[in-house]
């Protein structure tokens, strides 16, 4: 494992050369057919999701996408949803249930996009919605972190019986700035905050809240990825199978309750 | 006996409440009104449920004064009242300020859970204080609230929930984060069951408390006025660099577009809450 400290591992999942979505889905899967809109509104493309091949089974593979250049993050909002993206996402999920195909998301966003239209349309309820229906699905759930994971915006479709985070990618309450500026008022503080959080693949393993981490070559995804996505590609291969033996034993559903329901420090345990 | 207890415990959440109606300074006999600036003495304000009898304006309370203006005198029983938060990420200076805050609000943490009666129904409630680091989710309030959550289900019982949060609790970096999806989950669970939960959401409701338990109502009730939204107003002005339009994210404009089922002031409240359970036949039991 690299010794980045937590800021460089900042700037590595942001790195504008880095593996996002779409990559993914084209190294990792075949036959993927594009699914688009929420049925109720329009269509959110910083959201790319759809039906797909991964190792000749069906699944609906969903997540967040950055433009490579800003002609591509003007039309992909920076990766940053609205409630449409989420609906969508939703719907996708909720198709892939009653199909009885596997969902794997793939998260990589500075957040939720806070705009007026967002806010006017739900972004709350949009998320809060997602939390609980994905929640409840009777279908294997796997999530990978595969850049930036900030806010309820990544844990909207973060919700998964498996959390597998790349070595650099971060996932975190809140984008460093953002963090530093509600606690000192001071968005140049960011490097610090990186520390404090606590938002490398490392920490996350250590309090539960990720359950693998897949390793990246030397330097970041960015310097070689074929390497990751032969790695990723490993990783959820095995995940995957695993899940499908437990899913047909035993509730996903219900598993996926207990892992989330054991989040969380206090003191005392109550009464 | 057992009348004794009542008492004391009627006589426990009445002081409590008590303590709370010292808003938002305990020293001062007049009160300025935030919001049409007019000077209000500190009795005709109690008096008046902490409105501005002038505009409307609806002043933050505390948990217990919450309680006490909803439940049947005597019905209050506090769940989990001891629970309070760890320090999981190592924060510094974490500690001293929960301890601070805990001395200067008399709260453990920033939501109190129990079980009471409304017009003899009995409920499970949950009431959030933005005295408490803005009423930010902490493991506390995520455990709290699904603990009453899972309660209400077990048990039988309709649940309200009081909403008023800041967003997440920063110190606590992503198990903050992690309590939306827990208190969602457990939401899911208890309305497979057939319970009916209605969210009440006061001023402010923002950030993660919005984009889970306070968005997932049956019925979603909000007091006049409160701000409501995922983001902060500022936030927003600062990412589509614009003045947001009067009333944004106010109770009113989210009523007018589709999320908030009735504005509902808070004199009235009690009276609503009793309609709804009645209406629910059995008071909205899970199964």
């Amino acid at each position: 494992m690299s010794r980045f400290t937590a800021a460089e591992r900042v700037a590595i999942a942001r790195h504008e050369g880095r593996p996002g979505t779409v990559d993914y889905i084209g190294a990792l899967f075949a036959d993927f057919f594009e699914q688009r809109g929420d049925r109720q509104c329009r269509e959110d493309a910083s959201i790319l999701g759809g039906i797909a091949l991964f190792h000749g089974r069906p699944v609906t593979v969903i997540g967040t996408r950055k433009g490579k250049n800003l002609e591509e993050n003007l039309k992909y909002n920076f990766g940053m949803p609205g409630p449409e993206g989420y609906r969508k996402a939703l719907r996708l999920m909720k198709q892939a249930e009653k199909f009885g195909r596997p969902v794997i998301t793939l998260i990589d966003t500075p957040g939720a996009y806070p705009g007026l239209e967002a806010e006017a349309r739900g972004q709350g309820e949009a998320i809060a919605r997602n939390l609980m229906e994905m929640s409840r699905l009777e279908t294997p759930v796997i999530a990978v972190i595969i850049g930036e994971g900030n806010s309820g915006g990544a844990l909207a479709l973060g919700v998964a019986n498996e959390v597998l985070m790349l070595e650099n990618a971060v996932y975190s309450i809140l984008s460093p700035e953002g963090f530093a500026s509600i606690l000192w008022k001071d968005a140049a503080k960011a490097p610090d905050a990186c520390e404090l959080m606590k938002l490398t693949a490392n920490d996350l393993l250590s309090f539960g809240v990720i359950d693998r981490i897949v390793p990246e070559p030397e330097g970041g995804a960015h310097t070689n990825p074929q390497t990751v996505f032969a790695s990723l590609d490993k990783a959820l291969n095995e995940t995957l199978t695993e899940l499908l033996k437990t899913g047909s034993l035993t509730s996903l559903a219900g598993l996926r309750y207990k892992k989330f329901r054991a989040m969380g420090d206090y003191t005392p345990n109550g009464n | 006996m057992i009348s004794i207890f009542n008492q004391q415990r009627k006589h426990m959440l009445a002081l409590k409440a008590l303590r709370e109606g010292q808003v938002p300074s305990p020293r001062e006999t007049e009160v300025d009104c935030p919001h049409c600036g007019e000077i209000l003495a500190r009795g005709e304000l109690a008096k008046n449920l902490y409105v501005c009898p002038g505009c409307g304006y609806h002043f933050p309370i505390g948990a217990y004064l919450r309680l006490s203006l909803i439940l049947d005198s005597g019905s209050f029983r506090e769940l989990d009242g001891d629970m309070a938060a760890a320090d999981p990420l190592c924060f510094p200076g974490y500690p001293e300020k929960v301890t601070e805050v805990q001395t200067h609000t008399g709260l453990n943490e920033a939501v109190v859970t129990a079980t009471g009666r409304i017009d003899a129904r009995k409920v499970a409630v949950a009431v959030l204080d933005s005295r408490f680091l803005m009423g930010s989710m902490s493991a506390v309030v995520g455990e709290k609230v699904t603990r009453l959550i899972e309660f209400a289900a077990k048990n039988r019982l309709p649940l309200i929930i009081f909403t008023a949060s800041g967003g997440a609790r920063m110190q606590e970096g992503i198990l903050s984060l992690m309590q939306m999806a827990k208190t969602s989950a457990a939401l899911a669970r208890f309305d497979q069951k057939g319970g009916l939960y209605i969210a009440v959401l006061t001023d402010p409701t923002t950030g993660g408390v919005t984009a889970s338990f306070a968005s997932l109502g049956d019925i979603t009730l909000a007091e006049p006025g409160a701000l409501i939204g995922f983001a902060g107003p500022r936030v927003i002005e600062q990412t589509i660099g614009q003045k947001l339009p009067e009333g944004f994210q106010r109770a009113e404009y989210l009523e007018e577009h589709g999320f908030v089922d009735r504005i509902v002031p808070r004199r009235e409240i009690r009276a609503v809450l009793s309609q709804l359970l009645t209406l629910h036949g059995k008071g909205g039991a899970a199964q």
